[in-house]
């Protein structure tokens, strides 16, 4: 893709900073150096993501039998609010964009930083403001809330736990969110490097881009909705209160306006990831390149379009229905258009199935069925059955974490050589991703059928009849856990005692693999020309030259 | 040679305080019929007339005072853009509440 990118001995952005100083905290704390702050980001998000799990798994440890096992009712709900709002707001919606957009972003483009450096910090500090806020509703008198991730009036205008705090945070994280969408939308169009045109730009960045504009677009609508909760709580101004006059499906409609595209703001980046990983490991270069770069695009889109399907038993009129559950399924074109694209690829490609690659394997597999089984959800009938079941837990689970989730570990593992400059433990890798697959099913396959016999989720306790099947989910929770510490841990000791690796070690060709493992505090040696295609592996043989 | 003498016009672009002053009264005077709309029923109309009445209003202050006028034409597409996105949700949301 370029030339003469490679720098011999530069030092690293480990060694020099933003900052006077180039070591000790502070020159972490007050980077303006985009891969500075992806890692502390990073740092945050693997905290939060590790909390969120233990909750997690609290939660299947209570549900192993009926009754009363080790918590109390009201306990439960408030774990299980907690357990999605912090997966939500502060694992998944930043994840892949603030660490992999943040690190990776600029280096794909030929940049030597995004466009507002110091903006990116601040959206780097007003997260952990956001972080922090949700932390004091926890210990607050009044307690931690339990309304749900979702919020939904009346119970949150009428709950006596520490509603408004908790909500206020979500409105400051979202400051966070428009912040970076802004910094990435302009970075994309203003920073590219000499011949990187619009189609030269590889698919993490497309899809990067399509998710900066869903963040700048859809998110103020949520720190709307947001204040006119914590106005109906304090002053009872009789918006969304049906005591007061108030209209409670408005609340679900403005809350979906923001959160089903949030969903995207999620999966996309995912997506770009799974483009970028297999040409890398299929050494072919991408089936369709326009065709899955206008469907990031498209998906944007038409994701706003599409919230009310998450109302469908909420009182909404039946033509909002209708229209919502038709344009539901228009979405899934899109989605479809890529998962043909990638298995495409793979055609003929001369596969190497190393831990990256095969993460992406168990995406597809997974996030297939948890797109397919959000088609069963999107029409109308059948989600009459299913509505507020298992069968909708283990659908977001499958889409959320087997997509996301799955992704964000291959993004780790794919660019970890890059950020780090060492190589992981590639059996101790592979065994992780088997026991992960394996751990996920476990976990998550029974509600689907638990869902479709009726059990309804959030519930505290259940028929006899649902127990062999929450049984064996917790069981998978466990397994899930080991599969977790192994896959973590690889991550965690390699940073430190890993090997030293080259600076391409799975040949790949955008321009993050054109420079130095780890790269210098401005990226290039010099800002490179691109003179091929994305994927085009006819240019490794150059790249041998480069360094 | 156009495009030359645009982007001069564009950096050197000062709108005199008097255009401020009447976008001020005209908002004031659009926010007061707003109010008075209010006290009158007007059926089904009422919804209509206010957000029309809102999207005047944000129309003068995206152009004057938020200076979009003389800004380069991808700003303009990406307003438009937002704004459609926006037109597209209300429409969507109107299906539920007009035919409930």
């Amino acid at each position: 893709m370029a030339n003469g990118t490679i720098a011999a001995n530069l030092k690293t952005f480990y060694e020099e900073g933003t900052t006077k100083s180039n070591k000790g905290i502070w020159s972490w704390l007050l980077s303006t150096d985009h891969k500075r702050i992806g890692l502390m980001y990073l740092g945050a998000i693997a905290i939060f993501f590790s909390v969120a799990a233990i909750l997690g798994v609290l939660m299947r440890l209570e549900l192993i039998a009926p009754g009363e096992t080790i918590m109390e009712a009201q306990t439960y709900n408030s774990i299980f609010t907690l357990h999605g709002v912090i997966m939500i707001f502060l694992f998944i919606i930043p994840g892949l964009p603030a660490v992999f957009g943040n690190f990776f972003l600029p280096l794909q483009i030929g940049a030597m930083d995004v466009a507002f450096p110091r903006l990116n910090l601040l959206s780097f500090w007003i997260y952990i403001v956001g972080a922090i806020l949700v932390l004091v509703s926890l210990i607050l008198p009044g307690g931690p809330i339990d309304t749900g991730w979702t919020f939904y009036i009346p119970y949150s205008v009428r709950s006596g736990t520490n509603i408004s705090l908790a909500i206020f945070a979500a409105f400051v994280l979202g400051f966070s969110s428009i912040l970076t969408g802004l910094n990435f939308v302009t970075t994309i169009h203003r920073m590219r490097a000499p011949g990187m045109g619009w189609f030269k730009m590889p698919l993490f960045v497309w899809a990067t881009y399509a998710t900066a504009w869903i963040q700048i677009i859809a998110t103020p609508v949520i720190g709307i909705t947001i204040l006119l909760v914590i106005l109906e709580r304090m002053f009872g101004v009789g918006i969304f209160d049906p005591a007061l006059g108030g209209d409670p499906i408005l609340f679900q409609h403005l809350f979906w306006i923001y959160s089903h595209p949030a969903v995207y703001i999620m999966i996309l980046p995912a997506m770009g990831v799974v483009s970028e990983i297999i040409p890398t490991f299929a050494r072919r270069t991408i089936f369709g390149y326009r065709a899955i770069a206008m469907s990031s695009l498209a998906i944007a889109f038409v994701g706003y379009l599409v919230w009310a399907h998450h109302m469908f038993t909420s009182g909404m009129s039946d033509t909002a229905r209708i229209i919502f559950s038709l344009l539901t399924f228009i979405v899934a074109l899109p989605s479809g258009v890529k998962v043909f694209n990638w298995v495409a690829t793979m055609y003929k490609g001369s596969i190497d199935p190393k831990p990256p690659f095969l993460w992406v394997m168990s995406f597809i597999v997974l996030f297939s069925i948890g797109g397919l089984t959000g088609l069963v959800l999107g029409a109308l009938a059948t989600d009459i059955h299913l509505h507020d079941t298992y069968f909708v837990v283990a659908h977001f689970h499958y889409v959320m974490f087997g997509g996301t989730g799955t992704i964000f570990f291959a993004a780790l593992y794919y660019w970890f050589p890059k950020m780090f400059g060492r190589m992981y433990n590639i059996k101790v890798a592979n065994w992780g991703v088997g026991l992960f697959f394996v751990a996920f099913n476990l976990l998550y396959f029974p509600k689907f059928i638990m869902g479709y016999l009726g059990m309804p989720r959030r519930y505290y306790d259940y028929l006899q009849e649902f127990s062999s099947w929450h049984l064996i989910s917790t069981v998978g929770s466990w397994v899930m856990l080991i599969a977790l510490i192994l896959v973590i841990g690889n991550i965690v000791y390699s940073i430190f005692k890993g090997e030293k690796c080259s600076s391409n070690p799975w040949g790949g060709v955008t321009l993050e693999w054109h420079t130095q493992s780890p790269p210098p505090l401005l990226n290039f040696q010099e800002i490179p020309t691109v003179k091929h295609e994305p994927y085009d592996f006819s240019q490794l043989e150059e790249m041998k030259n480069e360094s | 040679m156009d495009n030359q003498e645009h982007k001069n016009e564009h950096e050197h672009h000062i709108t005199p305080y008097s255009t401020y002053v009447y976008v001020w009264l005209g908002l004031i005077a659009l926010t007061s019929i707003t109010v008075t709309i209010a006290g009158i029923s007007l059926g089904d109309y009422t919804l209509a007339v206010a957000l029309l009445i809102a999207a005047v209003k944000s129309y003068l202050v995206i152009n004057i005072f938020m200076h979009i006028k003389y800004e380069e034409l991808i700003f303009k597409v990406f307003l438009i853009l937002s704004g459609l996105t926006l037109l597209v949700i209300f429409a969507l949301t109107f299906f539920d509440f007009t035919y409930r």
